[in-house]
């Protein structure tokens, strides 16, 4: 093809003409895009949320958001007959009498754990590897932003349908609210407009779970893409990487049509786990009532660390003004809001404290291997321990009864493992790191094991090492220090100005503790290997 | 064309080569003749296995065209309207949807990988900060604005603006005031407090059969009965915090936890709202007599004031005083002493008030 087609150079040069989009493709058609397995993981949400207003906009037809009674006359005969609210009965009536509302509904709550399970592991992905750091920590609070709002998101919705499940959940985000000190009972009164469950919970929360929050998601994913599209993405350490360029395949056609694909292929998991893995069998569960539960009641998976926290909490309530009140139940208090608060705030932080200990105000570009920050690595291992241990924790009962294992015995692990597990964590996830960081040293400065084996004159036998690969060993050269703030005494015993104070002192300490390079990479002498291969006699490695 | 090379450095000692090697030149010598010319970074695929994967891909996306068409075609020959059709109806869209899906994506992630060129093109970064020149115009051009429009200079401009933004920015939160009542003393009592209609005491209900409990039958060592107030049996905001467990021991397991004066013939009552965050405490074990509330294993004691043996919840289940009506149906003889269910700012340590005001009387 020589000239482009005549239907497309119309309209270019409409919109041109009109637009002057000529100059913004001219920039952006071919925007290099970097290549590597975990920079599909955040994709892996976009597409999530794409599937779920797809899905959710159907979903709005035919439910009603209304907790006015009314009698099941639907056509799935168990519940027939039997008063239930309109919107239980409207989500039934998807699940029964409307043409592929089923799979519809399924599909929207399997999008919506894959949404934050995305989330979640692309979060974890650019943590690891450093890309938050200059000039992308405003991007790293909006995602932060963003994964707090997708809770509230999964957290409205769970809560719509009005079966006895998710009844459950909206009672436990009620007496949570509950707890909040001096204004928890209003919140609660404004929020369900009057006692609980009231009648206007599900209509309000219909309103945040289809406009606000969703709104809001929109822009700040907008505003993600922006801000991904002109700082331009990281790359991983390699070949021809440096800090001032981007190595990859072009916008147009290769990651357009990839990214399609991809959009495509998790559409299509959505689908086949929509249709061929039940989830949330409302019509199981039968219509909401405050008296009843089931045994078992599990959250959607991102809300099990915050049930974990609940079930593992002691018993702990004070009363500040004795029998007039100044309640604060910290046994719901606690577990409601610290774990959440230390994991978000420690996230919102990270950025910052980390460029406060290091001093390293430069940019970034190029993705940090986990390994050649230990540090971070083991903190980051730590966090995810301590959320691991909440989330399993929040499914004691089920791996009580399938394990038989003590309910409370259960539960007095978890009250000791929640501080003792991330300390181990971080401990061998730091031991982990080194002995990676030692590996690639080793390959740096003596090569691979080539598979030959070699028999000296003097009878020994070898195995000879050859150079690694171009390209590996340009990855492993990607190692790049960690700054250190100056702190150390001068010539004459003066420490410099910012550490002499107690807090410059432990930030100079934990500047060097985490920066210090403890297993830097060697020189290679490859040489070694060609003379080698010439006959001579010489030690190999 | 078999591969005799292994990937190898180039500077490798010694090399590695399996079978015979090829011919170093293409027999076909115009073979690549056709292909446009490459720009650097951009090489172009085997053209015989891009034949190739053409065919698989074509394949592909003929696959996904007879999905699509089986999707709409199962919309109209799968019906809905029972457990077995809408089964039916949801396998055949689904499995035709996910098909087409998946045909597609992999399809056109084939095309990508197989037919067009492999790419490794270079694109130059530049720091994000501005130029000292731009950053000197913009703060020259901020500050010739910002003295301009006089809101330097005149400080009532100012002050009044701010004076008159204040209250329209407070009003959004003033109009939200209706979003519900005051609290008042609301989460204190429960509807077993009220007066019924005839002035009588209300009747315990058992939940589902809506039948008042006649003392003399009930009897259910080892089971709990979930109780309703008589005239609320559906309502949610009165179930939310009435909702009752009854319970019948023999008179040598009470426990001096449990008031004996509340109690009827050994059947005892307490509320089934947790004391943690609300769970309707639905669990009872027979042989420990604990009732466990299922949503955080908060675990009471029975048979001694329902008192907390483990979990988070803090304060035992309130127990409620019940008697017999002249029918010999069970009746509340007064509301709950405490307030139900979980705690709040406004509750205080009610049972401490409680054991007091018994004192007195």
């Amino acid at each position: 093809m020589d000239t482009p087609p005549k239907a497309i150079a119309g309209v270019s040069t409409f919109l041109d003409d009109r637009l002057g989009a000529g100059s913004f493709l001219k920039r952006n058609l071919r925007k290099m895009f970097p290549d590597h397995w975990s920079f599909l993981l955040g994709e892996i949400a976009l597409y999530s949320f794409v599937v779920l207003l797809l899905t959710g906009t159907f979903l709005t037809f035919w439910f009603k958001p209304s907790m006015g009674h009314v009698m099941y006359e639907g056509s799935y005969e168990p519940l027939k007959g039997i008063m239930m609210s309109e919107a239980y009965a409207s989500a039934l009536n998807i699940s029964f009498d409307v043409r592929g509302g089923l799979l519809i509904r399924q599909i929207h709550h399997w999008a919506a754990l894959l949404f934050v399970a995305g989330m979640m592991v692309h979060m974890l992905r650019v943590f690891f590897t450093g890309a938050y750091r200059k000039p992308r920590e405003l991007n790293w609070l909006i995602g932060i932003g963003l994964l707090t709002l997708a809770l509230f998101e999964g957290l409205t919705g769970y809560s719509l349908p009005d079966d006895l499940l998710s009844g459950a959940g909206l009672r436990i985000t009620q007496g949570v609210i509950l707890s909040i000190p001096l204004i928890g009972t209003y919140i609660q009164f404004f929020l369900f407009g009057g006692e609980y469950p009231g009648e206007d919970i599900i209509s309000r929360f219909f309103t945040l779970h289809i406009l606000l929050i969703p709104g809001i998601l929109l822009a700040l994913i907008t505003a993600h893409m922006i801000l991904m599209w002109v700082q331009k993405h990281t790359q991983m350490p390699g070949k021809g990487r440096t800090e001032k360029n981007v190595v990859g395949a072009p916008f147009y056609p290769a990651f357009m049509a990839k990214a399609g694909a991809y959009f495509l292929f998790t559409f299509g998991v959505l689908a086949l786990l929509g249709t061929f893995a039940q989830i949330n069998p409302i019509w199981l569960f039968g219509p909401y009532t405050p008296a009843d539960i089931s045994a078992g009641s599990q959250p959607d998976w991102y809300m099990g660390f915050l049930e974990g926290s609940l079930r593992l909490m002691v018993p702990w309530e004070i009363n500040l003004f004795g029998t007039s009140g100044g309640t604060i139940p910290l046994s719901v208090l606690i577990p409601a809001l610290v774990p959440l608060g230390i994991i978000m705030t420690g996230l919102a932080l990270y950025p910052f404290l980390e460029q406060w200990v290091t001093g390293d105000r430069r940019e970034h570009h190029i993705a940090d291997r986990p390994r050649n920050n230990p540090h971070r690595t083991s903190i980051g291992f730590a966090a995810i321990t301590f959320y691991g241990i909440l989330w399993l924790l929040g499914a004691n009962d089920e791996i009580s009864a399938n394990f038989h294992i003590g309910l409370y015995e259960t539960t007095m692990f978890g009250r000791v493992a929640i501080f003792v597990g991330p300390v181990i964590a971080y401990f061998v996830t730091y031991r982990i790191c080194l002995g990676l960081q030692r590996k690639d040293a080793e390959i740096v400065s003596h090569g691979v094991e080539s598979g030959v084996i070699k028999r000296m004159p003097n009878g020994e036998y070898i195995e000879v090492h050859t150079p690694p690969a171009d390209d590996i060993l340009a990855h492993l050269r990607g190692k790049k220090e960690i700054p250190i703030i100056e702190g150390g005494a001068d010539r004459e015993g003066i420490p410099p100005k910012g550490a002499r104070s107690l807090i410059g002192r432990l930030r100079a300490k934990m500047s060097r503790a985490y920066g210090t390079d403890r297993i830097p990479l060697e020189e290679g002498h490859g040489e070694e290997h060609v003379a080698v291969g010439a006959g001579e006699r010489k030690e190999v490695h | 064309m078999t591969e005799n090379t292994i990937d190898q450095p180039e500077d490798r000692v010694p090399k590695r080569v399996i079978g015979t090697p090829p011919p170093t030149e293409a027999i076909l010598k115009d073979e690549r003749a056709h292909e446009p010319e490459a720009l650097p970074g951009v090489q172009y695929q085997d053209p015989v296995s891009a034949r190739k994967a053409e065919k698989a891909v074509a394949l592909l996306f003929a696959i996904a065209f007879l999905a699509g068409i089986g999707f709409i075609a199962s919309y109209v020959i799968f019906q809905v309207g029972t457990i077995e059709k809408t089964s039916t109806s949801n396998f055949a869209l689904g499995g035709t949807l996910t098909l087409a899906l998946l045909a597609l994506a992999a399809g056109i992630t084939t095309w990508v990988r197989k037919i067009m060129p492999k790419y490794s093109m270079i694109q130059e970064r530049h720091p994000m900060v501005s130029d000292s020149d731009t950053r000197e115009y913009v703060k020259e051009t901020f500050l010739a604005g910002a003295n301009e429009s006089g809101f330097v200079k005149h400080k009532l401009l100012r002050r009044t603006l701010l004076l008159a933004a204040a209250p329209l920015g407070l009003a959004p939160l003033v109009l939200l005031k209706d979003l519900g009542p005051l609290p008042g003393n609301k989460l204190r009592h429960t509807v077993w407090g009220e007066a019924t209609k005839n002035g009588k005491p209300r009747r315990l209900i058992t939940e589902g059969t809506g039948q008042p409990i006649r003392a003399a039958d009930f009897n259910s060592p080892g089971g709990i009965l979930s109780v309703v107030p008589e005239g609320y049996e559906h309502d949610l905001n009165a179930l939310a915090k009435a909702t009752l467990i009854l319970l019948k021991f023999r008179p040598e397991e009470l426990k001096s936890g449990t008031n004996l004066n509340w109690t009827h013939d050994g059947i005892v009552a307490y509320s089934k709202i947790c004391t943690h965050v609300g769970c309707p405490a639905a669990l009872y074990e027979q042989t420990t007599h604990h009732i466990l509330c299922p949503c955080h294993q908060s675990t009471f004691d029975a048979s001694d004031g329902a008192k907390v043996v483990f979990g988070p919840a803090a304060r035992p289940l309130p127990q409620l005083p019940i008697g017999i009506d002249e029918e010999g149906f069970l009746v509340a003889k007064a509301d709950f002493n405490v307030p139900v269910g979980p705690s709040f700012w406004e509750r205080g340590d009610a049972e401490h008030e409680a054991r007091e005001k018994a004192e007195k009387a």
